[in-house]
Formats: C-alpha cells, structure tokens, sequence
C-alpha cells in the first residue's frame, strides 16, 4: 500500500520553479511569461495592473502593521501583506510617495479592497506559475 | 493621477470582472474550461450582488 509521501509529487529543484515564483510576485503575470504561458500572463497582468490602478484611482489607502488589539494585528498586517503582494506596483508606489490616509467614504473604501484584493489575486497567479513550473500543471 | 468616483454598482462591477479574469486563468487545465469558470464566478457575483441589494433595500423597508 502507497503511503502518503509517496502518493504526493516530489517537489523539482529549487532553480526549476524559484525564478517564476520571484518575477511572478515582483510582475504579475511575469512567471507566466517566463514558463511561455503568454497568453495566460498577459490576462493576468492586465487584470491585476488594471485593478490596482483603479484602487490607486479610487484614493485607496495602503496598510501598515500596527500593534495593539489582536484585530487591528490581524487587519492591518493581513492588509500590508496584502497590498506587499503587488510587487513592483506597491514598491513603485511607495517610491513614488503616494500616501492617502484612510479616510471615511465609499469610493476610498472600495479602493483600499481593490488595492489589497490585486495583491491576493497575484498570490493566486504565484501558485499557479509554481505549479506550471513545478510540472504538476500544464 | 485622475481620481475616480465609481458608484457602488460600477465599482463592484470591475472588481468581479478582474477577479473573474483571474480566478479563471489559475483555477482549470484546459482554456475552454478556464472561459467557462470565469463566466461563472462572474455571474456568481452578479447573482450576489443582485441579491444582496435586493435584501439591503427590503431590510431598509
């Protein structure tokens, strides 16, 4: 009878699936390129530049680990991991200076979740680069 | 950067398109099922979106 370990797929090296995990976090979209998966990685990219742009066009406010009551841990680091999650797109914002406080309204709400759901949408992206790349997908 | 004043139906709108993209290309193996998937979660949203309206303004009386 096949155990456990060995029914799961072995894991490549670590230079297999490490390079399209990196470019994918730091572009979305950009593992897709480098494993030839063009057509996937442009839809990618233009989904999650598309968003977080419309969250930066709403006035969306960026997260920042804040100590205190376990909620405010939970939200704001979840939230800064989150918006982390962007890549090139939170570092060049950051860069770049914008910094919009939070402030109470709809249209500045639905930014902040755009900002911080583009960030979650390219972790999805990541996994999937890495499974492409790790061979468990096509 | 121009800002944008979306209402609440554009603004949810976009955010089910793009996630619908997404969730789309990652989740399935072969691309007529990746169009399919993506369709769904899209409409999903809608029927989501559609529905809790319809509760939020009937809960208002």
């Amino acid at each position: 009878m096949a155990t456990e370990k060995e029914k799961k797929p072995s894991l490549p090296p670590i230079g297999e699936w490490a390079p399209a995990l990196a470019l994918g976090w730091l572009v979305p979209g950009g593992g897709h390129l480098l494993l030839r998966r063009t057509g996937r990685g442009l839809l990618l990219m233009a989904a999650i530049v598309l968003m977080y742009v419309c969250g930066l066009m709403m006035r969306g406010a960026l997260f920042q680990p804040q100590s205190g009551d376990l909620l405010t841990v939970l939200i704001n680091t979840g939230g800064f991991v989150g918006d982390l999650a962007s890549g090139i797109l939170y570092l060049l914002t950051v860069w770049l200076g914008y910094n919009q406080p939070d402030v109470a309204g709809a249209v500045h709400d639905y930014g902040t979740k755009f900002l911080v759901t583009a960030g979650l949408l390219n972790i999805l992206a990541m996994v999937d680069a890495f499974e492409i790349a790790a061979r468990r997908k096509e | 950067m121009p800002k944008m004043n979306l209402s609440h139906f554009e603004a949810a709108f976009l955010f089910s398109l793009f996630t619908s993209v997404v969730l789309g290309v990652v989740t399935k193996h072969t691309d007529r099922d990746r169009l399919h998937y993506g369709v769904y979660t899209f409409l999903c949203f809608f029927v989501a979106l559609f529905g809790l309206g319809w509760i939020m303004y009937l809960g208002h009386g």
